[in-house]
């Protein structure tokens, strides 16, 4: 009682703070981490444990040594691009390529920008698309379904859905198989039911809210519904376009990184519905069989632009009836 | 359940002191009656050293329009008039009065019972409430009078009684309306009235069922008066929030409540209102809420203005051991008071006890761009953006995206993950860029 605090109102805050929402993140990827430790085995988990330590790692190194700073990796947030990164890589890549996208993702994707919140691309697509472009074989050789595998680098592999579409004469797995995840794929993108778990942990937690996620599942399911409508000798079924590839991680997880997306509801419908759209386009015209990594990125360049036009909805901006 | 349509948060409620009959503060030796209003001109003393005053007396004149009187709250010689802290940090004029007896002007009617019939005229009314220095109790202290008093050209068409109590930790309206639910309903009669409206709608946060329940019963017996239920929500209180939450109307930037049709009173104002028209009682007294985790014995009282915050402390069992922060008012919008050697205004509200672990701030993190700073705004504002420009020295730009409609409610700093002190850049940018605004309309 001798030392009374004066400061400004508010005198009370809600102890909501950046690792709780980064601790939130984490426990909302479990269910796929889960799913992807039982269909890929000891690869996924090398994976995994490799990026995210490598993430953490190099976000320490790089601040201790280059930028002489006060380390942040306590807040979570390298973690989260380490897992993010993991789940976008396939459960049989080398570890030095994971060493390589880890350090591009940390060090040139966040940490050149000033680090947390600075940075105007998602880092661990940075480091996803930097590794697809420099080692194209290694990045689209998907180990298939082997539940609870032991193989890591020598696991067998199979084509994704959406390779098997662009190469097209090809049966594609059932769509159930593909709503639990029994497909190839990067070790977070395949199963759609643990990832909308996430999804709705998320949500509850309030760590993101629905604009995103939503807008792009919709405009998906509405373009190829529309392609496909048109002619479905050519474009794969809306709900195969849901299921497949990197839709749902990306939705869920990759398009709703606070930092790298808009700042109010009316900008995030505007983000979604581009992502969803450029998706489609790149999915359907273009060179890669998969392109939501591309969409976000692209969109991500557009974020402050949004945010500079698209103002919230005001108070008393029309006098409501 | 209604409630407003933009933004707000739900602090722990944290209402400690709710149920707590209202105690009688005992009459103090000596108190200091501040002149100054947080809104307006001060007033000016008409009273000097050594005069003898009785409670309800005039003892500090109004000084303009938007400026309220101020009476002797006790008895017994002035002592002097000097200047006093108070919980706006500054020392402004005050009026101590040495306590001798309690001896009340003989217009004031002190009896308990209840008078329904009031045959006043508008001008009548208006012209009481202004006597009797009413100011408004929910922390803005604006002059009740002048809100009794549309500007020419605008006509009220409802009478809005904020009972919300938005604010955790108080509870002093609550336990008004649990005492005295006729003599606000009268209250709220008078108003309507002086405003000539014929619809009233009191509104109350469903964290307060009894209130509800009990002014419901007792509304059935006046004409045009509804009590509605609302959705718990912070900021409800603000003027402007409330109006959107009962009536579905929003206050255009820059503009005044009676432009949508409103006029907006506090309960407590309510009450007071009742006493200055019906007992000739000025504003010498209000209830107080004394609480806080810790608080030995969370209460609410009824104290005499000028009252020193130390003995209503005192008396409710003294500061607690862990106290780092004392809030003067809500913890949402309060001043955190220096030491308890000042006086009660006729807006404080309450006394917080904080703790020491959560009076301090945790350190300052970068902004992650979560945007939950937007979605809590009540006013549609982009605090993150607003302390960036803050920062900058942007005014142009603050003024551009709305800085001057921000109501300081706090919901941005208290809700920031990274503990981003987005009101206090926010509140700087709005005095100067309000300073600009003004110096450019007096060209």
């Amino acid at each position: 009682m001798s030392k009374l605090i004066i400061s400004p109102a508010p005198h009370i805050h809600s102890g909501d703070s950046v690792s709780k929402n980064m601790v939130g993140v984490i426990i909302a990827m479990v269910p796929a981490l889960l799913a992807s430790l039982y269909f890929f085995g000891m690869g996924a988990l090398i994976v995994t444990v490799t990026a995210i330590v490598a993430c953490v790692l190099f976000e320490y190194l790089i601040q201790k040594f280059i930028l002489k700073e006060e380390t942040s990796i306590a807040d979570g947030s390298a973690a989260v691009t380490g897992l993010l990164l993991a789940f976008n890589l396939p459960s049989n890549l080398p570890l030095w390529i994971i060493l390589i996208g880890a350090l591009v993702a940390i060090g040139v994707g966040k940490m050149s920008f000033g680090g947390l919140g600075n940075n105007p691309f998602n880092p661990a697509l940075v480091g996803r698309v930097f590794l697809l472009i420099s080692f194209p074989v290694q990045m689209t050789s998907w180990p298939v379904v082997e539940p609870l595998s032991m193989q890591y680098t020598d696991a067998a592999t199979g084509a994704t859905v959406l390779s098997m579409i662009k190469m097209g004469g090809q049966t594609l797995p059932s769509i159930m198989d593909m709503f639990l995840g029994k497909m190839s794929g990067s070790i977070g993108e395949v199963s759609a039911v643990a990832l909308l778990i996430g999804l709705v942990y998320m949500l509850w937690k309030k760590i993101i809210t629905w604009h995103i996620p939503v807008s792009i599942l919709l405009t998906v399911a509405v373009f190829a519904g529309i392609l496909h409508w048109a002619n479905p000798e050519t474009y794969a079924n809306p709900v195969v376009h849901l299921l497949s590839g990197g839709l749902m991680l990306g939705a869920i997880f990759m398009a709703t990184d606070y930092v790298t997306s808009p700042m109010n509801p009316k900008g995030m419908l505007i983000y979604g519905v581009g992502i969803g759209a450029l998706t489609v386009v790149i999915r359907s015209w273009g060179a890669y069989p998969e392109g939501v990594s591309f969409a976000i990125l692209i969109m991500n360049g557009f974020t402050p632009l949004i945010n500079y036009y698209v103002k919230p909805k005001r108070f008393g901006e029309k006098p409501a009836k | 359940m209604r409630t407003f349509r933009i933004g707000g948060i739900h602090p722990k409620e944290n209402k400690f002191s709710a149920g707590k009959k209202i105690q009688i503060m005992p009459v103090p030796k000596q108190v200091a009656i501040p002149l100054a209003h947080y809104i307006g001109s001060p007033s000016e003393a008409v009273v000097k050293k050594g005069d003898m005053v009785k409670v309800g007396q005039l003892i500090g004149q109004a000084n303009g329009f938007i400026s309220a009187h101020v009476h002797a709250s006790v008895s017994g010689k002035v002592n002097k008039i000097d200047v006093q802290l108070d919980a706006s940090g500054y020392k402004r004029p005050a009026v101590f009065i040495d306590v001798d007896g309690d001896e009340w002007v003989e217009t004031i009617d002190r009896s308990t019972d209840i008078i329904r019939e009031c045959h006043l005229s508008k001008a009548e009314i208006v012209a009481k409430v202004q006597a009797a220095g009413i100011v408004g109790l929910g922390g803005a202290t604006f002059p009740a009078h002048v809100k009794l008093s549309p500007p020419p050209g605008k006509k009220a068409e409802v009478l809005i009684i904020n009972a919300v109590e938005c604010e955790s930790y108080l509870t002093c309206d609550h336990q008004l309306m649990m005492e005295h639910p006729e003599e606000i309903l009268i209250g709220v009669s008078i108003i309507m009235k002086a405003l000539e409206v014929e619809k009233a709608i009191i509104g109350i946060e469903n964290n307060k069922k009894d209130a509800i329940d009990l002014l419901t019963k007792h509304v059935k017996a006046y004409k045009g008066i509804s009590v509605e239920a609302l959705q718990v929500r912070y900021p409800q209180g603000g003027e402007k929030q409330l109006i959107d939450a009962l009536i579905s109307r929003q206050v255009p930037s820059g503009r005044i409540p009676v432009e949508v049709g409103a006029v907006v009173q506090n309960v407590g104002t309510t009450y007071a209102i009742y006493e200055a028209v019906q007992k000739n009682k000025p504003m010498i007294e209000r209830v107080l809420t004394v609480t806080g985790k810790d608080a030995p014995n969370p209460s609410n009282f009824r104290v005499r203005i000028g009252t020193f915050l130390s003995e209503i402390v005192e008396t409710a069992g003294g500061v607690p051991e862990n106290t780092g922060k004392i809030v003067g008012g809500g913890p949402m919008m309060g001043r955190s008071l220096m030491n308890l050697q000042m006086p009660t205004a006729k807006g404080s509200s309450g006394i917080v006890f904080i703790r020491n672990e959560e009076a301090v701030r945790k350190p300052v993190k970068n902004c992650i761009r979560c945007s939950k700073c937007v979605t809590v705004c009540p006013m549609g504002l982009e605090p993150f953006l607003l302390m960036a420009q803050s920062e900058r020295n942007m005014w142009p730009e603050m003024e551009v995206n709305r800085t001057m409609d921000c109501i300081e409610c706090g919901s941005c700093s208290y809700t920031c993950p990274s503990n981003r002190p987005l009101l206090d850049y926010i509140r700087f940018g709005k005095t100067t860029v309000g300073g600009i605004i003004r110096n450019r309309t007096a060209k």
